[in-house]
């Protein structure tokens, strides 16, 4: 079953402005992995605003769990490349911080605190920052933030995880410990994943269908499967598939680049 | 005693030391140069004054704290509402902002006149002149506060189904405690001036009646001395609130002393 399906979507911001994305058709399944990769400035991040509907298509239509997206949907979780943890709370109360609000627990929060700290207790510890949960967002690391931010999207297990470049403001290393993460959560509980960013590398390693985009209008390019087996290692990085793989979408990049 | 236990006390005695100083110079040019205490009285004569005349000046004192602290609690109130209106909403800030600073620009002693006319010379004015000058940084502050909540902080909360007063309460008004409070330093020293201002303009009670009435005597040492006690309770009361800065808002400093 189709989760998300973008039927020739474009987006235009304000009323003559440049189209930033341009008759877009794309379709994400249940549980699949999805990454979106492109030039910066090709309308990625506009991408994530028409499937969380934080703003509406122009023309075309988008729709989340066969139904019409109109209005910000309840039960998306988000992560940014900035983990955006709220500074006066803990690490395990930031993670809390969706239960508190989607509609489905807010009203059970009070009185069943203790159990879904539990549940916050027992993510932080999948992530690896059993430990952390009373530390302060500043007394982490960059990639524990990140960590915790991605707990935090996903505590309340959202049909949709939107990752919008959750890893660009780490470091190599940290990155593919964090890749790791990701592939672990989703491997033991799979759910559905658009990510979007521009390491090649990162949505061959993490998705199981990779889209090109072209820039200014943004575009679909190339809709890319990736048939490597799973679960994947680290080390597959370094096989001759995934490099051709990784050559072959960094092509397309190429010339898009050339062609502007 | 340790070189970190000797910085601490240092910085522990510092202003203590910069005040005996300034006091021990101050005394000294009055000696050296003769001054005459009727145009510039050293240290030991308002010493002398507050020691004659303790019981006025602290019932002027108590008249001049009590019309500050009404004035500013008023300010805080009303500037905490406005605040939150202005910072929230686009339309009331475009609205309300000159407005605004063309009020703030009005001397107040300019406004007292008028307030006598309205309701008389003593306690009334000096509440409203406090009132009047100390609620604008509230205002400032507040609406700043609230208006650079990071747009990505609020996707996330929107597409978990966020009201907008769930975001300004989860988010919103957490992340302006900095910013109110640090205006309330700035308030409450306001606060002051103007109900002293008043005082001095259209009253017969109060620090700024004292010293109007003490000048018109030639009582340099009594003006001094009430100047020195306005100061006194304004660093007082900087420092309550500051107390409670720290306490509230301890997460923006990261629990370290607040300066670079």
């Amino acid at each position: 079953m189709d989760l998300v399906e973008f039927e020739n979507v474009s987006m235009r911001y304000g009323e003559d402005g440049p189209l930033a994305i341009e008759n877009i058709s794309l379709s994400v399944k249940e549980n699949e992995f999805v990454a979106v990769v492109g030039p910066s400035g090709c309308g990625k991040s506009t991408l994530m605003k028409l499937v969380t509907g934080l703003a509406p298509p122009s023309d075309g239509y988008v729709y989340l769990g066969g139904k019409q997206v109109a209005g910000p949907q309840k039960g998306v979780g988000m992560a940014f490349q900035a983990s955006n943890l709220l500074p006066w709370r803990t690490t395990l109360e930031n993670v809390l911080l969706p239960l508190e609000i989607v509609a489905e627990y807010r009203h059970k929060f009070r009185r069943e605190k203790t159990q879904f700290e539990e549940l916050g207790r027992a993510l932080l510890k999948r992530v690896g920052l059993a430990g952390c949960e009373h530390k302060y967002p500043w007394e982490l690391s960059g990639g524990m933030q990140q960590r915790a931010s991605i707990c935090r999207a996903l505590i309340h297990r959202p049909s949709l995880l939107m990752l919008d470049e959750p890893f660009g403001a780490l470091d190599a290393f940290t990155r593919e410990e964090l890749w790791c993460m990701v592939r672990d959560l989703w491997q033991e509980e799979p759910f559905t994943v658009v990510l979007v960013t521009h390491d090649l590398r990162e949505a061959v390693f993490l998705a199981d269908t990779v889209y090109v985009m072209s820039k200014g209008p943004g575009r679909i390019l190339v809709r890319k499967p990736v048939n490597l087996p799973r679960p994947r290692e680290l080390s597959v990085t370094y096989t001759d598939p995934f490099a051709d793989l990784v050559f072959e979408l960094r092509d397309h990049i190429g010339r898009i680049r050339e062609g502007s | 005693m340790t070189l970190a236990q000797r910085k601490r006390l240092l910085m522990k005695a510092s202003p203590w030391l910069l005040l005996l100083f300034l006091g021990l110079f101050w005394e000294l040019v009055c000696f050296a140069f003769q001054i005459p205490d009727y145009l510039f009285p050293a240290p030991t004569d308002i010493w002398r004054s507050w020691l004659e005349y303790r019981p006025q000046i602290i019932e002027h004192a108590t008249q001049t704290l009590f019309t500050t602290v009404v004035g500013f609690v008023l300010a805080v109130v009303f500037g905490l509402v406005l605040g939150m209106l202005v910072g929230s909403s686009p339309v009331i800030y475009k609205a309300v902002y000159p407005l605004m600073v063309g009020f703030n620009s009005i001397p107040k002693v300019a406004f007292v006149p008028v307030l006598v006319v309205w309701f008389g010379i003593g306690t009334v004015p000096a509440i409203l002149t406090a009132f009047l000058i100390s609620f604008f940084p509230v205002v400032v502050n507040m609406a700043t506060g609230l208006a650079t909540l990071e747009p990505e902080l609020q996707d996330v909360m929107r597409s978990l189904g966020a009201s907008r007063i769930d975001i300004l309460k989860k988010v919103a008004l957490p992340r302006s405690m900095p910013y109110f409070f640090a205006s309330l330093k700035v308030a409450i020293t306001l606060a002051f001036v103007g109900s002293v201002i008043s005082e001095t303009v259209a009253s017969n009670v109060g620090i700024g009646y004292l010293m109007l009435s003490a000048s018109s005597t030639m009582d340099m040492g009594l003006v001094f001395a009430g100047l020195v006690v306005i100061g006194v309770m304004g660093v007082v009361m900087y420092e309550l609130f500051a107390l409670v800065e720290r306490r509230m808002t301890g997460w923006a400093t990261r629990g370290s002393d607040p300066a670079f």
